[in-house]
């Protein structure tokens, strides 16, 4: 197991991400954080030179969409499924933002 | 102290495309809330994007005619933030790997040509609408529309090349003009699918470092972006010039007060945490596919306007009125010219007659114009062959335009042709020197332009089917050659 990375801010991260965390959860995460930084770090020692860089398992032939409408979902099912909805004004509905 | 402003623009334009970029939903404007949508533009878990051919070649398309390289691999990237308009908690776009890199557009050319590099297009989503007021309860919740969700866009980035809020304006207005004459976005503002930021700093003149930047948003017209920027640029200046800093952030541009506010920004806003998006693959174009959209671009306004000037000698001003300012005037004037007419008069037709009929009906394209342009070419050979005179020709130009009749019909059915027989002429002449004693009188003691009157006064009597040339000369020598100035 790795040691905690001082340079690994948990709770910025986690503010980033709208979450809020306990402090055990925040010492949890940070340990846990090292431990996945520590082994990027070691399959970055690997000497990639000359090889592209790759996000990608299945690059092969493109994947297209030709631009043909498709019907889309029925509103009332769809406003069912959301937390708040107008179903009269057909809308979403959320807390105020500004 | 002088200072000049430093601008870079970045246009977010609509594709034309009938779907979304990565879902069959249908992309019409206006449609009733939330009814184009699916798994994919709502992000419901599970669903998976999949790209809209089309939507890429009509980015590639925009990216040729900026004079860009067309990437051979792009990658699609998330963009993380969060906002109740982004369903996903992303926004699928593109980062370090763009479509389109490296292009430039010419300005001008007026006093000097100028050039805008186009750093980069890039191809994303758009997100949806969020209704801030409106609804009985909007004083505790936003509603929000994902009809816009997944609608896709090419974002342009310029180099900040600009130097003046009125070549923002320009370079916009040439944005706007190319993309629509590509039939890659159709050009309204007022829909949104067409919008505008400006990042504008300013610096001492001579310096080589840039100031500090703002971004302004939210300016939707031409002149709108120009009257923000000036309110900017002097805004920084006051503050430079007042010992401040300028703070960089993000102004909103309020038309209504004619100036710009900052909006504020969160703390870490912009810690986007881009990383590849792996629900798409990279997207690879093959040259060939690059080469074939090439061969489709069409001839640009600002290359059609040069070649109107040198094919057929027309001046600037006139040129840029067929291709600029009246829809399809450039094509109306080829179709006029190709059926025989010569160019000036074409171009003064469709100025003139043409342009005021369009005023009238409160239009500005040719497709209102019910004239054909082979029926006005008629028409200008008549008048060029003086077989009727000019304000015939207009009179004539009235009865096609309300009756869809040919000149030719027009002229010999109602006997509107100049006639050049002498003795009905002479006849005419003989009654108006016998009228107009007292203009005969002063002639004859050399106040010889009293001439055109009496032209007129035959004109008149022939209802305009008289050459004038013929009327002088027959006026003249009844007048006799007696004239003598005074003065002589």
């Amino acid at each position: 197991m790795a040691a905690t990375r001082p340079d690994i801010d948990v709770s910025r991260v986690a503010a980033l991400a709208r979450l809020e965390l306990t402090p055990e959860e925040t010492a949890l995460f940070t340990r846990q954080l090292s431990e996945i930084l520590a082994y990027a770090e070691a399959v970055q020692q690997i000497d990639t030179t000359g090889v592209p860089p790759t996000a990608h398992a299945g690059a092969g032939e493109p994947i297209w969409r030709d631009d043909v409408v498709v019907p889309s979902l029925d509103r009332a099912v769809v406003l069912k499924e959301a937390p708040e909805a107008s179903l009269s004004a057909g809308l979403f509905k959320v807390p105020k933002v500004l | 102290m002088r200072y000049e402003p430093v601008i870079g623009l970045e246009i977010h334009a609509q594709l034309l495309t009938a779907t979304k970029i990565f879902c069959g939903c249908a992309t019409t404007f206006g449609a009733p809330p939330n009814t184009n949508v699916c798994p994919v533009c709502l992000g419901l878990p599970g669903a998976l994007p999949v790209l809209n051919r089309r939507a890429v070649e009509l980015a590639i398309r925009a990216g040729l005619a900026l004079g860009c390289r067309i990437q051979a691999r792009s990658i699609f990237a998330r963009k993380n933030y969060f906002y109740p308009d982004l369903p996903k908690g992303y926004q699928i776009s593109q980062y370090d790997q763009p479509l389109a890199v490296e292009g430039r557009l010419e300005l001008g050319p007026d006093a000097r040509t100028r050039y805008v590099g186009i750093t980069r297009i890039h191809m994303e989503e758009d997100a949806g609408k969020s209704l801030h007021h409106g609804l009985p309860d909007s004083d505790r919740y936003t509603a929000v529309d994902f009809n816009r969700a997944g609608v896709p866009l090419i974002e342009i980035v310029t180099e900040p090349d600009l130097r003046s809020a009125a070549d923002a304006a320009e370079c916009f207005s040439r944005v706007r003009e190319i993309l629509v004459a590509l039939g890659v976005n159709d050009g309204n503002m007022e829909e949104g699918s067409l919008r505008c930021d400006a990042n504008v700093s300013v610096r001492r003149v001579g310096e080589a470092t840039f100031g500090t930047k703002t971004e302004v948003k939210n300016v939707n017209s031409f002149r709108f972006l120009q009257k923000a920027l000036e309110y900017e640029i002097e805004r920084q200046i006051d503050v430079l010039e007042s010992g401040g800093r300028v703070v960089q952030e993000t102004r909103l541009w309020d038309s209504d007060l004619g100036e710009t506010t900052s909006m504020r920004t969160k703390e870490e806003a912009h810690d986007y945490r881009y990383f590849p998006e792996p629900d798409l693959q990279p997207l690879d174009v093959p040259q060939a596919w690059v080469e074939a959209i090439r061969s489709t671009l069409p001839e640009l306004p600002e290359e059609r306007k040069q070649r109107l000037m040198a094919a057929h000698g027309l001046s600037d001003y006139d040129a840029d009125l067929l291709v600029r300012l009246i829809t399809g005037g450039a094509d109306y004037f080829e179709r006029v010219v190709a059926a025989g007419a010569q160019a000036k008069a074409a171009s003064n037709w469709i100025q003139g007659e043409i342009r005021r009929r369009l005023k009238e009906l409160g239009r500005d394209d040719m497709s209102a114009v019910p004239v054909t342009p082979e029926a006005l070419a008629e028409l200008i050979d008549l008048a060029e062959r003086g077989v009727v005179s000019s304000t015939v020709a207009k009179d004539v130009f009235d009865r096609m335009w309300t009756t869809g009749r040919r000149a030719k019909a027009i002229v010999d059915e109602e006997g509107l042709a100049q006639t050049g027989d002498t003795s009905a002429i002479a006849a005419l002449v003989e009654s108006v020197l016998a009228e107009n004693a007292d203009a005969v009188e002063q002639y004859r003691k050399g106040k010889t332009n009293v001439i055109g009157f009496l032209v007129g006064q035959v004109m008149k009597k022939g209802k305009g089917r008289i050459d004038p040339k013929v009327a002088n000369q027959l006026l003249r020598d009844a007048l006799g050659g007696a004239a003598s100035s005074p003065g002589a």
